[in-house]
């Protein structure tokens, strides 16, 4: 049984063919990296998958069961989470707060009113772990407006991946950050995901990154799948390399 | 509300330590200064109370409200009917049945206004604040109209004090001055524990991002609604302490200017901090006793110094408090 | 027969005056993305600028049927108060967050508020010599001004000139082009200040002269503006904001409800009001044609 199966997702923007037909297939423990030009289709893909939009036909199964019309809420229940291609965080709240928070939501706690939040050991303790893992630790008590992009970046996927999912996306993880950053990054990123054997799929740009670290490059190019396949397989793909322009010549 | 923050103290022992002594000088209070001033410290608490409540909504859950005027009111004209169709007296049931009545009115509103982005949310508050104002108008049979209704002194403690026979009068006012200040510290702690708690940690972060929240599972509009209802009983029970103080209620605090003094003392203290608007709340009411005294277009200034608080010092009092604050430490840190 | 036609007569003269109000704050709203609080306001100014005018005008001889020239004048005097607040009050919170906009337009709404009050008192000012000054016009066997025929022409021509303003002109070109994206438009080499400043002038306008032609029918009174806001607001949520086709049918619906609403239910006219507003919230959150 595949992780996540999708079956002839379809999804229109007006004249634009956003998603055609798809069949996507995640199995258990990958790391995936799904790739394509601007405009191709992964973005609104993901957006089908984590409820961020609802198709206009087709199916949607997890762990062989239908979520296709599934709410957001569920769906993070069910063990999908994603982080956002523009960091999406709590900037108001501290780095640690953002974490906790998460913590909370999953555990249903955010109900509580009459206790005060610091006062919960065991959160706090995760917390301090999760930070650990992804490198965190020093800048919990700063607000997360306050960080760096890279640690921003870094944050955004940590929440994420807080709410310990089965299967967690990454929308351009190292997207705006220094080249010395992004290794940084992905290095902390898929080691806390694999480690905590999680099944990532992680939408790049960097075909640096994606060849490095995928298990599985998929992909898309005009709402469709062009390539599926292990990074040599893709790499000696004549089709892929000339759509991707620009990309490191095969080593 | 986008961005930045509450303002976080530097350790968490700061704000208890300045409380306590805060606690203490208010406590003093009436022991130096005469009963006049004692009376204007009461309705800076009451008002104080007023502020916490609304602030929940606005520094914590990024919500704009423009009328709750109509929850302070509800929370006095409750008690005028307590005195006037069931006889009752006793300060405790005036707060016990009044509180309810705000909460229902609140859960109310708040589930047609939370539907809604800030723009719709902040009319709609407006439009409901003034649908109970007309009422009030309206039906002057029962509400006594612009003569508004009376409310002599209440008894405190279960009836165990009251205020009637000769020197009632500054009895009145030093005991009622203690019993608020013991409301307002419960209030206050209350609210503490409220925006602290795994519930306003999460109303922060659907004030940051909602989408972001939603994404973590959780369900935006109930916790909205549910800050909208805790927010009006706070402000109802202000208006509940109100009236007895007032000795009168009027249409006049349903009246939208009146939500407009509620949203500019909390600006003036500062909604980005917890202790912003009580700061505000006190600091307002002898701001306007003082100014009403001496102008009788205290709209206009009110409207011109709103205005130029939102041009020039948008966190208020203690934001610019601190922002002081830290910009001497850090001349220090950099001198040493 | 004849008292059916009255009332829709009536119903016709309130939409006027509201689709004024609304289209106003539609406009604004569809332009610049703000929602001014004091729009009402500028409605009472309209109102009361008209019926001081009116009164000078009499004292100066001036004959009746010119009086007329007042509404314009009015009008105008609302547009150049939008003038002077957009740069100064509005611009410098557009990069910021919404609660700012919000705050300041509900402190100018103090402000406004009270200064009518400073300038004009406290006591209602009337400019029924307007009205008085038109002939009458006989329906059945009953009387009917013609002074509000005459407003119901005005509020037909003011939806036909808008219309034409924003779909058939280039101004209107650079009013949607500006209101679709505005930092494309910028980098267009548009004079976006410009185009804020005229599309808040006009919305101001249109508000004024709402004010102005309904004071020879109703005295300005203190307060009447936050009522107007609230009314306009009612309209918008059930036309949409944003879209002048939402301001017109919204105008046209709210004042035949509230005329149905006088006749039957004359005590809660006000809340059946709210009451639609709240239910078409629910309904359907955008209004009718919005493009909120």
């Amino acid at each position: 049984m595949s992780l996540l199966r999708t079956v002839e997702l379809r999804k229109r923007f007006g004249a634009l063919n956003a998603c055609d037909g798809v069949n996507f297939t995640v199995e258990k423990g990958e790391f995936l990296s799904l790739v394509g030009s601007n405009g191709a289709g992964k973005t609104t893909l993901v957006n089908l998958i984590t409820a961020h939009l609802l198709p206009d036909s087709g199916q949607i199964l997890f762990e062989d069961r239908d979520i296709t019309t599934m709410t957001v809420a569920a769906r993070i229940k069910a063990g999908i989470a994603r982080s956002f291609q523009l960091v999406n965080l709590f900037d108001g709240l501290s780095v640690f707060d953002n974490v906790a928070l998460a913590i909370f939501a999953r555990d249903g706690k955010t109900a509580k009113i009459a206790a005060l939040a610091a006062s919960d050991t065991e959160v706090r303790r995760e917390t301090r772990e999760v930070l650990a893992e992804f490198g965190l630790a020093a800048k919990s008590e700063l607000l997360a407006g306050e960080l760096a992009q890279g640690e921003r970046k870094l944050l955004d996927v940590a929440v994420a991946y807080t709410l310990r999912p089965k299967l967690l996306f990454l929308d351009e993880p190292t997207s705006g950050v220094s080249s010395a950053e992004k290794t940084q990054i992905m290095d902390t990123v898929s080691s806390v995901v694999r480690s905590g054997a999680v099944t990532a799929v992680v939408i790049e740009h960097d075909m640096d990154v994606v060849f490095r670290y995928s298990d599985r490059i998929v992909m898309m190019h005009e709402g469709a799948f062009l390539a599926d396949g292990p990074p040599d397989a893709i790499r000696a793909n004549e089709a892929v390399a000339s759509i991707l322009l620009g990309v490191s010549s095969p080593a | 509300m986008k961005a930045a923050a509450i303002a976080l103290p530097r350790s968490p022992a700061r704000p208890y330590a300045a409380s306590v002594i805060g606690l203490a000088v208010l406590a003093a209070v009436p022991g130096f200064v005469g009963l006049y001033q004692t009376q204007l410290l009461t309705y800076g608490l009451i008002m104080a109370i007023a502020a916490l409540g609304f602030n929940l909504l606005l520094g914590y859950t990024g919500l704009l409200s423009f009328g709750h005027s109509a929850y302070f009111g509800l929370g006095a004209y409750t008690v005028a009917f307590l005195l006037q169709w069931l006889g009752l007296h006793s300060m405790e049931l005036y707060i016990l049945l009044g509180l309810p009545v705000a909460a229902i009115v609140s859960a109310l509103f708040g589930y047609i206004c939370v539907r809604h982005t800030r723009i719709f949310f902040g009319i709609l508050t407006l439009a409901l604040s003034q649908v109970l104002y007309s009422l009030a108008l309206k039906f002057f049979w029962v509400t006594g109209g612009t003569d508004g209704l009376r409310v002599p002194r209440p008894t405190l403690l279960a009836g165990l004090i009251d205020f009637a026979g000769s020197g009632g009068f500054p009895r009145f006012i030093r005991s009622y001055y203690y019993y608020v200040l013991g409301v307002f510290v419960l209030s206050t702690a209350i609210m503490w524990v409220i925006v602290h708690s795994p519930f306003g940690k999460a109303l922060q972060a659907i004030r940051d991002n909602e989408t972001r929240a939603r994404f973590l599972g959780l369900r935006v509009r109930r916790f909205r609604w549910a800050a909208f209802l805790l927010s009006g009983t706070f402000t109802g029970l202000a208006g509940i302490l109100w009236v007895p103080l007032n000795g009168l209620t009027t249409p006049d605090v349903l009246y939208w200017p009146f939500s407009g003094e509620i949203v500019f003392m909390t600006l003036l203290g500062g909604f980005r901090s917890f202790f912003g608007p009580i700061v505000g709340g006190i600091a307002f009411t002898f701001i306007k006793t003082y100014a009403v005294a001496s102008t009788e277009y205290w709209q206009l200034l009110l409207g011109t110094v709103l205005v130029g608080l939102v041009l020039l010092l948008p966190t208020g009092i203690v934001g610019g408090l601190s922002q002081i604050a830290k910009r001497l430490r850090e001349t220090k840190e950099s001198a040493t | 027969m004849s008292i059916l036609a009255i009332q829709l007569l009536n119903s016709l003269f309130y939409a006027s005056v509201l689709f004024l109000i609304a289209a106003g704050l539609s406009l604004i709203f569809g332009v610049m993305r703000i929602v001014n609080l004091a729009h009402g306001s500028l409605f009472a100014i309209g109102a009361y600028t008209g019926a001081w005018l009116v009164g000078q005008a009499i004292g100066f001889g001036v004959p009746a049927a010119w009086l007329l020239l007042v509404i314009p004048i009015a009008a105008l005097a609302a547009a150049l108060i939008g003038i002077v607040i957009e740069p100064l009050l509005l611009r410098p919170f557009y990069r910021r967050a919404e609660e700012y906009q919000l705050l300041v337009t509900f402190g100018l709404l103090l402000i406004l508020e009270d200064l009518m009050r400073l300038v004009w008192g406290g006591l209602p000012l009337t400019a029924d010599t307007v009205m008085d000054a038109m002939p009458v016009v006989h329906i059945g066997g009953l009387v009917y001004p013609g002074y509000n025929l005459l407003v119901i022409v005005i509020g037909i021509a003011a939806a036909v000139v808008l219309w034409l303003l924003i779909y058939e002109t280039k101004f209107g070109v650079l009013l949607r082009a500006t209101s679709q994206d505005r930092r494309m438009a910028s980098a267009l080499g548009l004079n976006v200040g410009l185009v804020y400043v005229a599309a808040f002038a006009i919305g101001c306008f249109m508000a004024g002269l709402g004010g102005a032609i309904v004071v020879p029918s109703h005295a300005a009174v203190l307060g009447m503006g936050v009522e107007a806001l609230i009314l306009a607001f009612v309209v918008v949520v059930v036309g949409g904001l944003g879209s002048l086709k939402g301001a017109l049918v919204g105008a046209l619906i709210v004042s035949f409800v509230r005329t149905a609403g006088i006749q039957f239910f004359p005590e809660v006219e006000l809340a059946v009001l709210y009451l639609i507003a709240a239910l078409v919230l629910i309904a359907r959150p955008t209004g009718l044609f919005g493009t909120a």
